[in-house]
């Protein structure tokens, strides 16, 4: 591709990884310059940690190779990436937490059969690695007892200590205060003017565009482009980010909406690690009409789901559903909020929405299989399940049309029909919904599609997730648009278009809220 | 008075020193992720190996040979299917126990058409108490003499190396290499994978070091606490091994502690055996021996203080998907 003389510190070549139906990575290629920052950006789910996962010898590439230094190298195992000089700090740290930070550093590195020597050694090397790039760390701390930006630290010590001039972050800054996430970037600068390579996989711009010197943007498992920072925006990354796929187009009247049946009201949560996931949500949903989600998945969408069908408690906020106050002190649970008429289908049906060693008619009655339609005075009546179920899977076209089938045995977009039938049909007045289409073929997104818009027709409130904003787009007919567990804009569907929605995905119009944001964390 | 006690204390080292031995192999397995209920099992079929293996050979020492390698056997039969194919930890443990405690019967039957039991073994086919030097001629000095020939001497080797092991176990799990990667395998196997280090590997070695203790616990009870094997003849020992264990927080040192405890409960009850206590009358034997594991159970319920076990125990490692 090139001929210049000084080979790349890392070159990826044709590099392609699939998990059973799922391909994960196809050919992907990447030449990294020694001493430069580069970006890998892309949507959850596009493939960046694998392709990582890959470098660091965790996964095996199915196809393609990999050269550091311009030499071809077979990575099979961790041990290898190492050995070529490659480190890597994992999003979820691989830290012991009840060992001391020392104990974490040496590690699979000890030098020797006893420990006595290596950890001495180790902790002078140890000091002059904090002093060279500002890691300041109490070796003896137990790691437990560390807030996470130290325990992040330890890691890329861990990195450093086994002499890696290629250090690969994934995702740093999740877990991170905006403080904690600032060092970071101080101590990346430190480790670029040290010669050190650094790759950063992250979903977030901002981080790219202020910290990076070429950025390689990632989708559904391919590189699509490779730009150099100073050359590229926040609006080109962002299209590139979501891509520009074939329109779906629904058939629609104008909505008319009426009574508020939801309204959530300040709504925030804070998860365990004590970072805000959601900040401060107000919205509201109508009767007759559809309200959009959008946002880059990761931005708090999940965690609003969650909220409103009752399966996590908020921390801050009030939630009018059904003449009924729900707060933090008195909360419902998922059931409880079933009772209120709230129907819930969730993200991921997999682990949340099926069982799927059950048969499709157990599975279809899931969440509420304590209703007497269902239960005889001690045994469940199963005739009468099945003949629902038999009933559902014609009006809802499921294929095969048998109730005893497993339902892992059913495809995608088949699970996902019992799954929406089941809370349609239990006929509710607020449904939640959650990527209606992810993984489902094409045929039977129409059908899904129509489905909801019935509903919504039938003067039902739909609140609609989805990664996918064509999708958004072409049900919604309100779009709220989160970023970073807020609210940052709201408009009708009919002044959506994508390029708008692309910015206020990446939360290009607020600088400075963003900013004010910072300041009130600290 | 005074004698009693020493009594009942040289009964407790006996008895304990099979618990030492085995709770330590648990402690091995399990500080490394892999949770050992077939303790019971192997601690069984090393008792008949080296029974055998001394009857035939005449040599306690080529019956502790047998042992252990019956007993390794068993724990290599439990890491392939826990390690190597991620099966469920107790299903394999309990599944050793029940298929060794036909087996040595079936075994023995064939082979010696004794009823189930081994030849009775003499001399130099049991490992015979060993008499310290000068106990003889300290056995008449108050107290220290008493401490010394009675309590610390007269024991055969196997059950000084069961104490020894305690010192052993304490320098290789947290002085050694070896001790800190089995430590971190055992917490958090992502990242003992991620630094480079084979986590199976690490796994089955703490798996050989358990069989071979369990398999000089199984010895020592047919070679040299008893003459011979008995049907049954572990007794529990490997659950009360593993409740010791539990007891003792995984490790070396209030393991020895937790076991010599149990030891000395069940030299009480032995002792104990048709005494009429004033006031109380005749405490049933078994009120004491359910003791130590009453004693666990309060624990795990956390009454007396917190057992807190390696965090990965029992789950199989399966690299996870991106």
């Amino acid at each position: 591709m090139t001929t210049d003389t000084t080979p790349y510190a890392i070159e990826l070549r044709d590099i392609s990884k699939r998990f059973g139906a799922v391909q994960a990575n196809k050919d992907i290629c990447l030449q990294v310059p020694a001493g430069t920052v580069h970006g890998i950006i892309g949507e959850n789910g596009a493939g960046k940690s694998t392709l990582m996962s890959i470098i660091y010898g965790f996964y095996e590439a199915d196809t393609g190779y990999i050269e550091v230094d311009g030499k071809r190298i077979d990575i099979h195992n961790s041990q290898d990436a190492i050995n070529a000089g490659i480190g890597m700090v994992h999003q979820h740290f691989m830290l012991v937490e009840n060992f001391s930070v020392l104990e974490n550093v040496i590690l699979g590195a000890e030098g020797g059969a006893l420990l006595k020597e290596g950890v001495e050694t180790a902790r002078v090397e140890l000091q002059r690695l904090a002093q060279e790039y500002s890691l300041d760390i109490d070796v003896d701390a137990i790691v437990e007892d560390l807030p996470v930006g130290l325990q992040q630290r330890v890691e890329i010590l861990k990195a450093l200590y086994r002499g890696a001039r290629i250090l690969i972050l994934d995702e740093p800054t999740g877990v991170l205060t905006p403080q904690e996430a600032d060092h970071l970037f101080r101590i990346l600068d430190a480790l670029k003017e040290q010669g050190v390579t650094v790759l950063l996989i992250t979903h977030k711009l901002r981080e790219i565009l202020a910290s990076t010197d070429n950025v390689s943007v990632m989708r559904q498992g391919q590189m699509v482009a490779h730009r150099e920072t100073a050359k590229t925006s926040k609006e080109e990354l962002a299209e590139l980010m979501v891509g520009k796929k074939v329109r779906l187009t629904v058939d629609k009247d104008e909505a008319t909406p009426s009574d508020v049946f939801l309204s959530a009201k300040n709504i925030s949560q804070y998860d365990k690690q004590g970072v805000k996931r959601l900040k401060n949500i107000n919205l509201e949903l109508r009767a007759g009409e559809i309200v959009g989600i959008a946002g880059v998945s990761g931005n708090g969408q999940s965690e609003l789901l969650n909220v409103l069908s009752g399966i996590e408690p908020m921390t801050e906020g009030e939630l009018h559903v059904a003449g009924q106050v729900i707060t933090a002190k008195a909360p419902k649970d998922a059931a409880q909020m079933r009772g209120l008429k709230m129907a819930h289908v969730p993200e991921d049906r997999h682990k949340m929405g099926l069982v799927t060693g059950f048969e499709a008619y157990e599975a279809a009655v899931l969440g509420y299989h304590n209703s007497s339609d269902y239960n005889g005075k001690v045994l469940m009546n199963r005739k009468v399940m099945i003949d629902e179920c038999n009933q559902r899977m014609a009006d809802w076209d499921v294929r095969p049309p048998n109730p005893h089938l497993k339902t892992a045995n059913f495809s995608g977009g088949n699970q996902q029909k019992i799954v929406i039938a089941r809370e349609v049909e239990q006929n509710p007045d607020i449904l939640l919904i959650g990527q209606p289409t992810r993984g489902v073929d094409i045929g039977a997104i129409e059908n899904i599609h129509e489905q909801i818009v019935k509903l919504r027709d039938s003067g039902k409130a739909i609140l609609l997730v989805s990664v996918e904003l064509d999708e958004i787009m072409a049900l919604s007919d309100r779009i709220i648009v989160m970023f970073d567990g807020a609210v940052v804009g709201e408009l009708d569907a009919k002044d959506a278009d994508e390029r708008t929605l692309g910015l206020m995905m990446a939360n290009a119009f607020n600088k400075e809220e963003q900013e004010n944001q910072k300041g009130e964390s600290a | 008075m005074f004698e009693t006690l020493i009594l009942m204390l040289d009964a407790t080292m006996r008895v304990s020193a099979p618990l030492i031995l085995a709770a330590l192999a648990g402690l091995y397995a399990e500080r490394s992720g892999i949770v050992d209920i077939g303790l019971e099992g192997k601690i069984l079929g090393s008792a008949f190996a080296a029974a055998a293996g001394a009857a035939v050979y005449g040599s306690a020492w080529i019956g502790l040979g047998f042992g252990v390698l019956a007993s390794v056997f068993l724990a290599m039969i439990h890491g392939f299917a826990c390690i190597t194919h991620r099966g469920d930890h107790i299903v394999s443990g309990v599944a050793i126990n029940t298929i060794v405690a036909g087996l040595t019967v079936t075994l023995s039957m064939n082979w010696f058409s004794m009823g189930g039991q081994t030849p009775t073994l003499s001399g130099d086919a049991r490992f015979l108490s060993v008499t310290l030097p000068f106990a003889d001629a300290l056995a008449d000095v108050p107290v220290i003499g008493l401490i010394y020939s009675e309590l610390l001497s007269g024991h055969n080797i196997l059950v000084y190396l069961a104490f020894l092991m305690v010192p052993a176990t304490y320098w290789a799990i947290y002085k050694t290499r070896f001790g800190l990667r089995l430590r971190a395998v055992g917490e958090n196997p992502h990242a003992v994978d991620t630094a480079g280090i084979s986590v199976a590997f690490v796994r089955y070695r703490a798996l050989i070091i358990c069989g071979i203790l369990c398999g000089i616990a199984g010895a020592y009870l047919s070679t040299a606490h008893n003459a011979g094997f008995l049907k049954d003849m572990s007794a529990g020992k490997g659950y009360m091994a593993l409740a010791a264990l539990i007891f003792g927080k995984w490790r070396p040192v209030p393991v020895l502690f937790a076991c010599l405890l149990f030891g000395f409960l069940d030299a009480l009850a032995i002792r104990m055996q048709g005494v009429e206590i004033a006031g109380i009358g005749e405490v049933p034997v078994q009120a004491i021996e359910v003791l130590p594991y009453v004693l666990t159970v309060l624990l795990l319920a956390g009454f007396i203080g917190k057992a807190v076990g390696p965090k990965a125990i029992g789950r199989p490692y399966v690299k996870e998907r991106a």
